[in-house]
């Protein structure tokens, strides 16, 4: 599915990614830690297609390389970004952004529309799934969310679009552990043979919920280690420095 | 279609010509082409008698220039001030009657005038050129007493209310263009609702300026009798050409007791191309009063299209407790420049006004929001709230707000707040990121930025109105 090779990545000259290589099969759930500043969120961030990095090495997603493609078509092919930050967009109401979004994407493949009747028996039908209260679905997109609300709403557009390749930023910091098992949720609930994930996260927390087939050590722009939920749990313990 | 063709439609889709026979008066700006024009529209002598004094006035006033868009001098002698198609000349008794290519023309404009009368509930005067060649719904509209004809008609059939109320809210001697307005008006709506009565459904006027070199100089006037409601909409579009057209508009509101006008404008007028060549210069004066007590008036605009834009739509509160509202958007790209706002004129006690002014500028555009609030001595525990916001995108363009607050008494409230912000990319890389596309997105970014004004605008034109925000503003973000 994802085939990254010597991702080499820097801003404003400066090197952040050095020489990353991660390699994601279908199914699969692969988690990311590592300390602040290692480059997980600028990982995030290029696999998304976002602007402003020097980028070179290889990403290959679906076997198609996917240098050059845009923010919007990387989306269109099932590439989805929880976004660690969620912004903020005053005067759109959250449902019509929500619509909007999964009519671009059904579009884009081909896909007939979804008209207002059967996008709102969706979300009822997600939220539900997620036990999420939908009435922030009325407000304006993210505007006075907390940061919990901001959170679900990425899960909740996740399950909506119902990409093939979700990438979680942090979305576990910050979060209570309600909204933490919410979050959890989402993801298992989407878990199957065909989807993948790549979680990024601080704590091991996350991973008590979410059970990865992989984690891998992020430091210094590199992968330095890799395991499975034994590692996160020994992280815990040890603290990143120990690995250096 | 040549492909500079295809790609002109892609920008403006309005900007076709209809290939019509017309009759024209001889150019230039004269007692004769004014006799000319009056003569053509059948006019009694105190018509012409109004617009000699108009134009007397003229020659003793002098063009404008405190704006911020300048332009180059307008040869007034090298325009025409009065052109109709042939078929209209004769005037048609019903829409079965009116020139096939003319009801072409509306129904590629996407106001397919035969079908209104039959579909919707919307009643239309189409205005081409000089000269309304269609109204509907006049029949059903007239059951409640409702006149609503070209103002062309209503000077014949209605003298008494034109002679009363045409030139109390905007006289002769206000300006200008104001003044050049009087003195060859050509044609526009009239519209009155009696006492008491609730217009039953929109009205609406489409203006289409087809002919080259030729000025439009539109005139509305709309009178709401005591307790009446009416809700009003008009729209413009002309043909792409080099040259700059000018529309030089006067409208009038009165509203009496307890009554309320909403007067919402879609002005989609050809803008010019990428590099600023061509566009209409939009030169309106509108000014409505509330002169009876309890009176609201509420102008509602949506301006995306011509090379300049000047307006002030204007609310002269004078019955007490009177209420003016003013919902701006002014949309400018490439080299399109708007100089538009209000004049809130608390006159009578208790009197309230609102003001909420979106301006967004793009490409090498312009945006200046001008406004006055003014409270006389009279005019006791009045209130204005002003909100103007400015968005940015890029940096090669402009905003500015210049208000004008003057406050006789201290038992008033005046509140102005202005916020000015730059469209955010990451705002632009998150709507990316699910799926849309650059122009999806500032769209959606855009009409939320919007929103408080769209919501003003009837349910008939709001979507429309949406797709337009969108669309002007194709091409501005990289």
């Amino acid at each position: 599915m994802l085939e990254i090779k010597n991702l080499q990545v820097s801003i404003n000259s400066k090197q952040i990614l050095n020489g990353l290589n991660l390699s994601i099969k279908p199914g699969e759930l692969h988690a990311i830690m590592g300390p602040n500043g290692s480059g997980k969120s600028t990982l995030a961030n290029v696999l998304s297609g976002k602007s402003g990095y020097e980028v070179s090495g290889q990403i290959n997603f679906e076997g198609k390389n996917l240098k050059g493609v845009p923010v919007e078509e990387r989306a269109q092919k099932g590439i989805f970004l929880a976004f660690q930050y969620p912004l903020e967009i005053p005067g759109v109401n959250t449902n019509n952004f929500l619509k909007t979004s999964l009519n671009s994407v059904l579009k884009a493949n081909g896909k007939k529309e979804v008209d207002t009747l059967s996008f709102l028996k969706l979300v009822k039908e997600k939220s539900l799934e997620l036990g999420i209260d939908e009435k922030f679905l009325s407000r304006q997109l993210n505007v006075g969310f907390s940061g919990g609300e901001k959170k679900k709403n990425e899960i909740l557009q996740m399950k909506i679009l119902d990409p093939i390749l979700s990438i979680l930023d942090e979305t576990d910091s910050g979060l209570d552990i309600d909204a933490l098992k919410i979050i959890a949720k989402g993801v298992n609930l989407s878990r199957d043979k065909k989807k993948s994930f790549l979680v990024i996260t601080h704590y091991q927390r996350l991973l008590d919920y979410i059970k990865p087939d992989f984690v891998h050590v992020l430091s210094g722009g590199r992968i330095i280690k890799t395991g499975h939920g034994e590692l996160a749990e020994e992280l815990e313990k040890t603290g990143y420095t120990k690995l250096n | 279609m040549k492909q500079q063709e295809l790609e002109n439609t892609k920008e403006y889709k309005y900007g076709f010509t209809t290939d019509i026979e017309s009759i024209r008066a001889p150019k230039g700006l004269s007692e004769e082409v004014i006799k000319f024009i009056s003569r053509a529209k059948k006019e009694p002598k105190w018509m012409l008698d109004w617009r000699l004094k108009a134009f007397d006035r003229l020659k003793k006033v002098k063009e404008p220039n405190w704006q911020k868009p300048k332009y180059p001098k307008i040869d007034y002698q090298d325009l025409y001030y009065y052109s109709a198609p042939k078929s209209v000349v004769d005037k048609p008794k019903s829409l079965d009657e009116v020139d096939p290519k003319l009801l072409e023309t509306y129904e590629k404009l996407g106001i397919p005038l035969k079908e209104q009368e039959r579909l919707s509930g919307v009643a239309v005067d189409a205005v081409f050129d000089s000269v309304s060649v269609a109204t509907s719904f006049k029949g059903k509209l007239a059951e409640k007493g409702i006149i609503f004809c070209p103002i062309s008609e209503a000077i014949q059939k209605h003298p008494e209310l034109v002679k009363k109320y045409l030139g109390s809210v905007i006289p002769i001697t206000d300006h200008y263009f104001a003044t050049l307005n009087s003195a060859v008006f050509t044609d526009g709506s009239f519209v009155y609702i009696p006492e008491g009565v609730r217009c039953p459904m929109e009205l609406s006027t489409y203006f289409r300026i087809n002919a080259a070199q030729t000025g439009q100089f539109e005139r509305t006037l709309i009178i709401a009798d005591k307790g009446s409601y009416v809700s009003y909409l008009e729209g413009c579009t002309a043909p792409m050409r080099d040259e700059n057209q000018l529309h030089a508009a006067n409208v009038e509101l009165i509203a009496l007791d307890d009554a309320e006008i909403k007067y919402s404008t879609v002005q989609n007028w050809y803008p010019g191309d990428k590099d600023g060549k061509g566009g209409i210069y939009n030169f309106v004066t509108k000014s409505g009063a509330c002169r009876g007590k309890n009176s609201k008036i509420s102008w509602t605009q949506v301006e995306t299209g011509s090379a300049i834009t000047w307006k002030y739509p204007s609310c002269i509160l004078q019955g007490d407790n009177s209420v003016g509202e003013f919902y701006s958007i002014a949309i400018t790209n490439n080299h399109q420049k708007a100089d538009t706002g209000t004049k809130m004129i608390h006159l009578g006690k208790n009197t309230k006004s609102k003001i909420i002014s979106k301006g967004i500028s793009a490409g090498k555009a312009d945006n200046t929001y001008r406004g006055l609030v003014s409270i006389s001595k009279k005019a006791l525990n009045s209130r204005n709230y002003t909100q103007c916001d400015s968005l940015l995108m890029g940096n090669k363009c402009g905003a500015h707000t210049v208000p004008y607050i003057k406050s006789k008494n201290s038992s008033s409230i005046v509140e102005h707040e202005a916020t000015t912000s730059k469209i955010n990319e990451d705002q632009l890389y998150y709507c990316n990121q699910r799926g849309l596309n650059q122009e999806e997105a500032v769209g959606l970014i855009v009409n939320g930025f919007c929103k408080e004004v769209l919501q003003q605008l009837p349910m008939e034109f709001a979507v429309e109105a949406q797709k337009l925000v969108g669309i002007s503003l194709e091409g501005s973000v990289g």
